[in-house]
């Protein structure tokens, strides 16, 4: 039926060129009142870039963009809201030291006698998040309620512009699957209200479940439009990695008959207040362990205490029998721990130095300072690692920061590799990075524990758990629930069933 | 890279120093004068050492994303210990000379470990926390020298600043000694790499096994070590301890010597031979207005004036809107040429 | 207990408050005659240009940046009034508007200087500070001593208040502050310098004019500091170079000891006004103390600042601890 509607925004012709790269090169995208549309793409397939185009943040070199029928030129992303286009990105782009309220209106707050109206203001803004089914105390500080509360204020000051157009970049990256629900109950509501939203996420599941209409954007090029129903999962997959789908091969079977080797790692009664609850654990020589659960259930918090990045309480960790102290990361790198963190940009990357410097930093951290790795070394190193993980620029000496993010994550378990552990433990390795390299990195997880490297794997895509992983350990509220050895029979509801708890 | 960061510094430099020709045609003579080496340039190194030390041990801190204010303050506290030792000495021993040097840099080091550990241990910003010495620090040296402006008559205390090694004068050495050490450290050890990361991205760094703590600790104990030095070179060189005036705006001069070095005060990648032509740019820049003789006072404008220069050079965004036109075309005719640009 | 309950954004406010009432009792039980109306007034009447600039600098510092030029933008002030009032016999009415502008158009650019290449605050101001300092010596290297009906009447005249009286500055610093306390809690302006100082990357993509704010807030910091150099004028009535030799550093720390974080984003115009009557109070018992070298005032100003630094840690880490342990 939307096909008879007039389209609310039309972007035609769209081509954005940066020295050197043509991020976009003829895009099309139209958007119709009441429809949830996602924008698909790997990394580097221009989604950003066309929102930011659509959003003012940059300009377009071609291309024409309608708002309901009429040209429109955005110049910055005030312009883009007061014509009714409004973003909410995935990390809250707010002011965490103001107000909820201030949130919700500054920039355009109600003025009275040349004064700004503080009572009127609250009031409002109270009435705009009921609209979002959210009551709180709106002149707290945004920086005292959660991420998912201060999305919703993000969303409540997108509405109170009046928007026309809700962009939706991330959302739910940072949500638990209560508060994803949530989301979507809002997102369903303002829909009905006729209001078009774009929706970008990384999740499949969200992307059918929410979506009505999929446009799949590849390497600045347009793929297609599809309606959602229209178009099978592994479809949209191999239209946004351009190959058909056989590298994401399914070897469950290897994976569940595997031997184990003698115990590695003990962990008893590992504890720390408000992160983790006391935690048993023994991890085998060459196991792959997949550590599942929502943000929140403690899978993160549990693997810093794994290797010192935080100081458990209470409880003991035993190496190879011995008993073992991790207070600070570097005593873990010393026992063999690796640990690849989930926030690849805040404690991963260091961005001004080289890929050289950057794939020797943890190696160089345990040899302390006088015993410095000679640069002919490095470079050798590097060079090594650079074509075993197939890391692209090739050049040792190109700096990590203009590296794709897929790369950056491959030159961070370069860095781990090199100092040879027992235990690695991986946050989150394929967040955020295009599928080709994920199917890489759980390629390369399954031939190291083969080498008898024994692994720690954390991730929110229980299909990549399971098709890697020897045992599953599920968390939830930082406590173990479970531990599944894996196999045929196992299946995705299997796990969510223990993730969620109670009756489902 | 580093070889570019260069380029515009130098031109700089070598800007300021053939400008001085048109005025002293002599000026790059270096004569034989009573056994030592004299003339323009062995002045702006002479004069420059306290700055070029202390601009070294800045670069470090600033690398680490971090600031000392406080070195200013620290120059007249290492002064006034280091005088306040000697005054009254008999001439014939040494013994005070040292007792001197060892009492100041240990209290130099001592507010770095102070600074280091307000940043690294409290997690102050580092231009808050020694802002507190900037302050406070000069009030300290004026109670060491209880207030007063107290003059040296002890002959060997003036060797530091003054005196002749090899024709040269001993401030130049100290200069490179304590140079060759900080580039052998971080070109041949790792603390450069550990330095740089830690400035770049310090949760990162620790999670890699870096002791950020400690390096930091060590960046403003080295800063507060070099000006130390720098202080004792500069009440060596009056004879004097001046709480209230030695080492004033020093923090700013070495700041300036920094970013005109190219090193960002944003952290992470450093230049020390950068520091080295910034503090003498400066230097130069002072001579020059001496010699020409333009008011003193004018120093401050021309100072001002080339900061605000180099930084714009410095500044991605004034190159785009200045010469924004010539980019595109520019990045494509040199990469045909295979020359590269600044 | 929730009736009790603080914003801890207010804390180190509270801690201003006290630790004035507390050193004002000290004096007033050690030193007799330190418990006077005019002893309290004379705090205002001898800092009213540090009043003003720091109400500018409050501004700056919420925003998350800094002016290093302030002390020498009233030094440069002090000069061309003294300059155009004594050696081109211009009237003060032709002069207070010129001395205004200079300061004004420092700040301005400045302000442009930060904002359209992005150059840090620091840099910037510190090249202001060399500038402005220059220029008042390039106009004389002497001291020029003002002997002007217009400029003795301010200096010398007094409004009664009760047994007491003030001077004309506080006048016109207490006007600054109150229009400063309206400026920051209810005009946009005085917000979006609330949001840059939070989060500059959030303040451009919620579509605050981020650049004019920026700008504006250099050119208030100017204006405030050319104002209080007038003021600083009035109270030498002379113009020299090196008038207000470190000045900034006095109005930091009274913006800091005032309950302003350094970081940007949280404090209040009328703590940084405490906070230079703390700085007032601490030379006062200096000097009703009589023995205590002039020195004692840098030490305790230093461990002040120490202090109130080392408690906004505190109460920063306090309040992350909370936050983690919430979610």
């Amino acid at each position: 039926m939307q096909e008879q509607k007039t389209p609310r925004l039309v972007m035609e012709g769209i081509t954005k060129e940066f020295p050197g790269v043509k991020a976009l090169s003829n895009v099309s995208f139209q958007l119709f009142p009441g429809e949830v549309h996602s924008l698909m793409g790997e990394n580097g397939a221009g989604k950003s870039t066309l929102i930011k185009v659509l959003t003012g943040v940059y300009s377009n070199d071609e291309g024409t963009v309608k708002l309901e029928g009429s040209p429109i030129h955005v110049a910055n992303p005030l312009e883009a809201q007061d014509l009714g286009i409004s973003t909410v990105y995935q990390e809250v782009n707010l002011c965490s030291n103001l107000s909820v309220v201030e949130n919700i209106f500054i920039g355009r707050q109600i003025m009275k006698k040349g004064r700004i109206d503080w009572k009127e203001m609250k009031s409002r803004a109270e009435e705009v998040l009921a609209r979002l089914n959210l009551t709180i105390d709106v002149t707290k500080l945004l920086s005292s309620y959660s991420v998912a509360i201060q999305q919703m204020v993000a969303i409540g000051r997108a509405l109170n512009v009046s928007a026309r157009v809700l962009i939706l970049d991330e959302p739910t990256s940072s949500l638990d699957t209560d508060e994803v629900n949530q989301l979507f109950g809002v997102i369903r509501k303002l829909k009905d209200e006729g209001l078009a939203i774009v929706f970008i996420s990384h999740f499949l599941d969200q992307i059918y479940e929410i979506s009505d209409r999929i446009t799949v954007l590849r390497n600045g090029e347009l793929v297609g439009e599809y309606m959602t129903k229209d178009l099978p999962r592994i479809e949209l997959v191999s239209k946004m990695i351009g190959k058909e789908l056989d590298a994401v091969s399914s070897n469950r079977d290897e994976v569940a008959k595997k031997e184990r080797g003698e115990v590695l790692l003990e962990v008893e009664q590992l504890a720390r207040k408000g992160s983790v609850e006391p935690f048993n654990l023994d991890l085998h020589k060459g196991e792959i362990v997949g550590l599942a659960g929502l943000l929140g259930s403690g899978r993160t918090e549990l693997a810093r205490l794994l290797f010192g990045a935080d100081k458990a309480d209470s409880g003991e960790i035993k190496i190879n029998g011995s008993k073992t102290k991790l207070n600070i990361p570097k005593q873990a790198i010393s026992k063999g721990i690796a640990f690849c963190s989930e926030d690849r940009k805040a404690e991963g990357i260091i961005p001004d130095l080289t890929i050289r410097e950057n794939i020797i930093l943890a190696m160089q951290g345990i040899n302390g300072v006088f015993n410095y790795i000679p640069k002919k070394r490095q470079i050798e190193i590097a060079d090594e690692y650079i074509k075993l993980l197939n890391i692209n620029p090739r050049n040792p000496e190109q700096l990590i920061k203009n590296l794709s993010g897929g790369n950056q994550q491959k030159v961070m378990l370069a860095r781990w590799l090199i100092t040879n552990p027992e235990l690695l433990i991986l946050d989150e390795p394929t967040r955020g990075i295009d599928i080709g390299a994920k199917a890489e990195i759980m390629k390369l997880m399954i031939s190291l524990s083969k080498d008898g490297m024994s692994i720690l794997f954390i991730s929110s895509e229980l299909e990549e758990v399971l098709r890697t992983c020897n045992k599953i350990v599920v968390m939830r509220d930082r406590e173990k629930v479970s531990e599944i050895d894996n196999g045929k029979q196992v299946t995705q509801q299997d796990i969510m069933k223990q993730m969620a708890g109670g009756v489902v | 890279m580093a070889k570019s960061k260069l380029f515009w510094p130098i031109m700089v430099l070598v800007f300021i120093l053939v400008f001085n020709l048109f005025f002293d045609p002599s000026f790059f003579t270096v004569e034989i004068r009573n056994g030592r080496f004299t003339g323009s340039l062995i002045d702006i190194l002479n004069r420059g050492a306290p700055l070029m030390l202390i601009s070294i041990g800045m670069t470090l801190v600033i690398a680490t994303k971090g600031i000392d204010l406080g070195v200013g303050s620290v120059i007249a506290m290492s002064g006034a210990v280091g005088a306040m030792t000697v005054t009254g000495s008999p001439e014939g021993s040494l013994t005070p000379l040292f007792l001197a040097i060892v009492l100041a840099l240990g209290v130099s080091v001592l507010t770095g470990v102070w600074n280091g550990v307000l940043v690294s241990r409290i997690g102050v910003q580092p231009i808050v926390a020694t802002l507190i010495l900037m302050v406070a620090g000069r009030g300290v040296a004026q109670l060491i020298t209880n207030g007063q402006i107290t003059t040296v008559y002890y002959e060997p205390y003036k060797f530091i600043g003054g005196g002749y090694l090899l024709m040269l004068p001993l401030s130049i050495f100290i200069v490179a000694f304590v140079f060759l050490i900080a580039l052998y450290l971080t070109r041949k050890t790792s603390i450069g790499l550990f330095i740089e990361s830690v400035g770049a991205n310090p949760s990162a760094s620790r999670l890699s096994g870096i002791n950020s703590k400690n390096i930091i600790l060590m960046v403003y104990m080295f800063s507060g070590l070099c000006a130390g030095i720098g202080g004792l070179i500069l009440s060596s060189n009056v004879a004097s301890a001046d709480g209230n005036n030695a080492g004033l705006w020093y923090e700013l001069d070495a700041i300036l010597a920094v970013v005109i070095g190219g090193t960002s005060l944003m952290g992470g990648r450093f230049f020390l031979t950068g520091t080295i032509i910034g503090a003498l740019i400066i230097q130069s820049l002072t001579t020059t207005i001496y010699s020409i003789g333009v008011p003193a006072e004018t120093n401050l404008v021309v100072k001002a004036v080339v900061v605000l220069i180099v930084c714009l050079l410095q500044s991605p965004e004034f190159r785009n809107k200045v010469f924004g036109a010539f980019t595109r075309k520019g990045i494509k005719d040199t990469k045909d040429k295979g020359v590269t640009l600044s | 207990m929730k009736s009790l309950k603080l914003d801890y954004r207010q804390l180190p406010l509270l801690a201003t408050f006290a630790l004035f009432i507390m050193m004002y009792a000290f004096g007033s039980t050690r030193y007799t005659g330190f418990l006077s109306t005019q002893v309290f007034l004379n705090l205002f009447i001898d800092n009213a240009f540090l009043i003003i600039v720091a109400v500018g600098m409050t501004f700056v510092i919420l925003s998350g940046g800094i002016d290093l030029s302030v002390g020498s933008v009233i030094a440069l002030t002090s000069m061309v009034a003294a300059s155009l009032v004594m050696n081109a016999q211009l009237s003060p009415w032709i002069v207070i508007p010129i001395c205004l502008l200079v300061g004004s158009l420092i700040g301005l650019g400045q302000g442009c200087l930060i904002h359209f290449f992005n150059l840090q605050p620091f840099i910037v101001t510190l090249a202001g500070m060399f500038l402005a300092r220059g220029l008042s010596y390039l106009i004389s290297v002497e001291t020029i001593a003002i002997n002007n009906p217009f400029f003795d009447f301010m200096a010398s005249s007094r409004i009664p208040l009760g047994d007491s009286f003030i001077s004309i500055s506080v006048v016109i610093a207490l006007v600054v502050v109150v229009l400063a306390v309206f400026v920051g809690h209810y005009s946009k302006f005085g917000r979006n310098v609330y949001a840059l100082g939070g989060n500059e990357q959030s303040a451009v993509l919620m579509g605050l004019p981020v650049g004019k704010t920026k700008i504006m807030i250099y050119v208030i910091s100017g204006f405030c500091a050319s104002l209080a150099g007038l003021v600083f004028t009035f109270y030498m009535l002379s113009g020299y170079g090196l008038h207000a030799n470190g000045l900034e550093l006095d109005a930091i720390a009274a913006v800091v000891i005032g309950g302003t974080l350094l970081t940007g984003g949280a404090g209040y115009v009328a703590g940084s006004v405490v906070g230079v009557l703390i700085l007032g109070i601490i030379q006062t018992i200096i000097v009703f103390e009589g023995t205590l070298s002039s020195w004692w005032t840098k030490i305790a100003i230093g461990a002040l600042l120490l202090l109130f630094i080392v408690f906004q840690r505190v109460i920063v880490i306090r309040s992350k601890v909370k936050k983690s342990s919430v979610t």
